[in-house]
């Protein structure tokens, strides 16, 4: 894409850019130190991810100041007008999913007390990593303008929610096997459920990303069973 | 599980197509001033009780197309027009067609407010006065109100009918044009950048009253605003050097336009 005839348009538009891409990174950032922490029992780590949000936070309000002062200065058309509102949008999830690293962070202390066996650790682990790899492709596709390889990060969220359903499950199992692995086993239970909803989110991103770089929206995705709520329901 | 259909979804979106029928209509349309082509075979349809935007960077051959559409390039002798433009599927360079009675259906208002030297009165009364379309006071009086009402005009001049129009604000002249050009009914109505004299407030009011005269007339409008051509308008024809290179709903041609001609100049990136 050429640049304006107003060369400071395109510095409005690349700190808008700028900004999406840091909160990317520490959102990312956030999603591993704070399975790592929870995995670890490692307090500290956790509470690095606690002021870590506060910094998210701020880049968000920042990102939306800019954003709105770009509208108001510049009535960005086309593409320039897809950048900027996707950006806004992509800046919530991306603040939600601090909020969501946050959360997980809070709970190390809670679990690291009621002594978590090792093993029941694994699986939330593999969820964890795939979780991390989503976060940090999702903003890296955007800045590459990789609308095909966003469609395809969209797609793996399924992979997310199917894992969650067996860490759900495999929980489930554990407390049933042992009272005194309710306290911990619960706990987990949400941090799985917190990964879960940053995969959503950067569902929300993928699908945002794919509008600013195509203009196009992609096609509504279904909704799925959540089979979590059958097993309740039944169980 | 609740899935619904993608008809459902689209009605819960109320997105049922709008009618669309063809008011005006060229067909490789060329024009010449002189030797110099000023227009490339340009074909557009202009829908009827919609507004069109044309737009493009100066020298595009946006406003000669739109001078095309009541044969106003008649009236400047180098210049030569081939192809079709039809009115209601009726060819209006047949040499039968009378070009007054055109202009009374395909009006006119400019860049410019242009008020004839004359009363407020007098400026509305002119069209249907030679048109013979009032034979009495009383409906020559009523004819000049309706328009001056319909132009969102007569409130603010219902008690100086009779001083000159050329004393109004530069926005109130404005609107005594559209008031002027509505006087003799037509069906289409053409504008040449009709807001970039005014200040915003007098701009406000003339597209406000562009949307409620869709109602009732098809409208053409020229402009340099994008702003307003993504407000006012439902359809958007962008030209470039005499060629029309993208036409398509306002809508998508300012979120997603196709052409990249299209996308530079709407975003502020032409050389």
């Amino acid at each position: 894409m050429g640049e304006h005839t107003v060369t400071s348009f395109d510095e409005d538009l690349a700190q808008i850019d700028r900004l999406i891409r840091d909160m990317g990174d520490l959102a990312g950032v956030m999603t591993q130190d704070a399975t790592r922490a929870l995995l670890k029992s490692d307090n500290a780590l956790a509470q690095r991810v606690i002021s870590d949000d506060t910094i998210m936070d701020a880049k968000q309000r920042d990102l939306d100041e800019k954003a709105i002062t770009l509208i108001g200065k510049r009535q960005p058309m086309a593409q320039d007008l897809r950048a900027v509102v996707g950006g806004i949008r992509m800046a919530s999830d991306l603040e939600r999913i601090g909020d969501l690293a946050k959360n997980i962070a809070k709970r190390v202390g809670a679990v690291g007390e009621s002594a978590t066996p090792r093993s029941l650790t694994h699986s939330i682990d593999a969820m964890a990593q795939m979780v991390l790899v989503q976060v940090k492709s999702v903003v890296e596709r955007y800045v590459e303008r990789e609308a095909d390889a966003l469609t395809k990060l969209r797609d793996e969220d399924e992979k997310i929610d199917v894992h969650y359903t067996s860490v759900f499950r495999e929980l489930l199992t554990y407390m049933m096997e042992d009272p005194r692995n309710i306290t911990a086993c619960t706990h987990l239970l949400f941090c799985a459920k917190n990964l879960e909803r940053i995969g959503d989110h950067v569902t929300n991103i993928a699908e945002n990303a794919y509008y600013v770089l195509t203009g196009e929206q992609l096609p509504v995705q279904r909704p799925k069973l959540d089979e979590t709520q059958m097993m309740t329901s039944a169980g | 599980m609740n899935m619904l259909t993608d008809a459902a979804i689209e009605n819960a979106l109320d997105k049922t197509p709008a009618r669309e029928a063809v008011k005006m209509r060229g067909s490789d349309v060329r024009v010449f001033y002189g030797e110099k082509q000023a227009l490339f075979d340009v074909n557009l349809d202009i829908g009827e009780n919609q507004v069109t935007a044309l737009i493009g960077p100066s020298g595009c051959g946006k406003s000669t197309f739109l001078r095309c559409l009541n044969r106003m390039n008649d009236t400047i002798d180098i210049c030569r027009v081939t192809g079709d433009i039809t009115l209601d599927g009726e060819d209006i360079y047949n040499p039968r067609i009378d070009v007054v009675e055109l202009r009374a259906r395909v009006g006119m208002v400019f860049q410019k407010p242009n008020p004839f030297p004359k009363s407020i009165y007098e400026n509305v009364a002119y069209g249907p006065r030679i048109h013979g379309l009032a034979s009495a006071k009383n409906d020559m009086d009523a004819i000049v109100e309706t328009s001056l009402q319909k132009a969102g005009l007569f409130n603010e001049v219902k008690d100086r009918l009779h001083e000159p129009g050329t004393g109004l604000s530069g926005g109130q002249q404005q609107r005594l044009c559209i008031a002027r050009a509505i006087a003799v009914s037509p069906e289409v109505i053409l504008m040449d950048e009709p807001c970039s004299a005014l200040d915003p407030i007098a701009t406000a009011k003339v597209e406000e009253l562009i949307d409620e005269l869709r109602e009732n007339y098809t409208i053409v409008i020229v402009t340099h605003s994008m702003q307003q051509a993504a407000r006012v308008s439902q359809r958007t024809a962008m030209f470039h050097l005499g060629n029309l290179v993208e036409v398509g709903p306002t809508d998508k041609m300012f979120t997603n336009p196709e052409d990249k001609r299209t996308q530079d100049y709407i975003t502020g990136r032409f050389g």
